[in-house]
């Protein structure tokens, strides 16, 4: 089973006012190179769809949610993962989305 | 309108990439998508720079539409592919305003730039060119816009249909969550609008569901089709991607897209606002 990691990996936040925000960023990796054309959706606690951005030509992704329990849901050619977090305002979550090959 | 009008499939579109008098257009909220990599002939509009007046908040006028497509190669009679990231949100804007302008043919790629993106299908980074044509615009078309005034009006008696994320309509975001939330906009939703987010129409690969499917979505929420709906988001781009929905998909008559939406809305003084779900 293709399983989603938890550790750093996210875009450089310098410029943005974390102390505001509830931000969940990373990167997403196929076989450990970046996702360059993937697709990261948000998914509320619910599971339902909140918001989607394709990976930067790093791999990288970011969203601005709000304070709760979220999903992110990667999806490339051929593979898809998950992973499951709680965001704050003020803590930044990185997550790394791996997809083994 | 229908589906077989208003939408082609990704293997339809590599089938015709050379097809004579079929025009790929790609539309994309990220501006530098088409630079990193765009389907084969397509040509690129750019939704702010192309499709936003350069002074005034408004689309841009009949004559510069007609410029805007004449410098692209863009003939009356030609079959216009949209398509673009976001699951099509700014293609269905870019649709959206075809029609207000009254092109003919134009359709959208079901699920977009993804779709091809997923399905692992070519992309190139040569700029496409094509010689110039004389493009001839019509009036704008308000039967599929509406304005602001339209909008307060029909408050509680018209269907008001809200596309944002859930967050967004309660209040507890300002804007998609894809983006920054320091908005001058105040935070909630229009009363009596109901909030079926644009996202809820389209598979996870970006496709449209069935037509039964996005039938049952709409008077599952409750929503009477028998009358005059407004759809809105924050720009006016996820709408419409909703009004695409319900008039070209569901041939629903009597469906505009409130272009202002949550930007002008939110921003004027002494109107009605509602928060929560």
């Amino acid at each position: 089973m293709i399983t989603c990691g938890a550790k750093a990996g996210g875009p450089s936040l310098d410029g943005i006012d974390v102390s505001k925000s509830a931000i969940v960023q990373g990167i997403a990796l196929i076989s450990g190179e970046p996702v360059g054309r993937g697709y990261v959706r948000l998914l509320d606690a619910q599971g339902d769809f909140t918001a989607e951005v394709p990976t930067s030509s790093e791999g990288q992704f970011r969203f601005f949610a709000s304070p709760g329990q979220w999903s992110v849901r990667l999806l490339t050619a051929g593979a898809t993962c998950e992973a499951e977090f709680s965001l704050r305002i003020g803590e930044p979550v990185d997550l790394v989305l791996e997809i083994a090959s | 309108m229908s589906r077989e009008t208003s939408l082609v499939n990704s293997d339809w579109v590599s089938l015709n990439l050379s097809t004579s008098g079929v025009v790929l257009v790609e539309v994309d909220e990220d501006t530098d998508a088409y630079e990193k990599g765009h389907i084969a002939g397509a040509v690129k509009l750019h939704w702010r720079d192309d499709l936003q007046d350069k002074v005034r908040r408004d689309i841009v006028s009949k004559s510069d539409f007609e410029k805007l497509l004449s410098d692209r190669g863009i003939a009356n009679d030609d079959t216009v592919i949209l398509y673009g990231g976001n699951n099509n949100w700014f293609a269905a804007y870019a649709y959206w305003y075809f029609k207000l302008y009254g092109h003919k043919d134009v359709r959208l790629l079901d699920g977009g730039r993804k779709i091809w993106e997923l399905e692992s299908r070519e992309l190139t980074t040569n700029v496409s060119t094509r010689p110039a044509s004389k493009y001839v615009a019509t009036e704008q078309d308000h039967s599929l816009r509406a304005f602001r005034d339209e909008v307060l009006a029909a408050i509680g008696k018209l269907n008001l249909v809200d596309v944002r994320s859930p967050q967004e309509f309660s209040g507890e975001l300002a804007a998609p969550a894809h983006l920054p939330q320091e908005q001058g906009q105040v935070r909630g939703h229009i009363p009596s609008a109901k909030n079926i987010p644009w996202a809820k129409s389209a598979n996870e690969d970006g496709t449209f569901k069935s037509d039964a499917d996005l039938a049952e979505l709409y008077k599952g929420a409750g929503v009477n089709l028998a009358t005059d709906t407004i759809a809105y988001c924050r720009i006016g781009e996820r709408s419409s991607h909703t009004w695409f929905v319900l008039h070209e998909l569901l041939g629903i008559k009597n469906v505009k897209n409130y272009d202002g939406s949550w930007t002008e809305y939110g921003s004027l003084v002494g109107v009605p606002v509602e928060l929560g779900a």
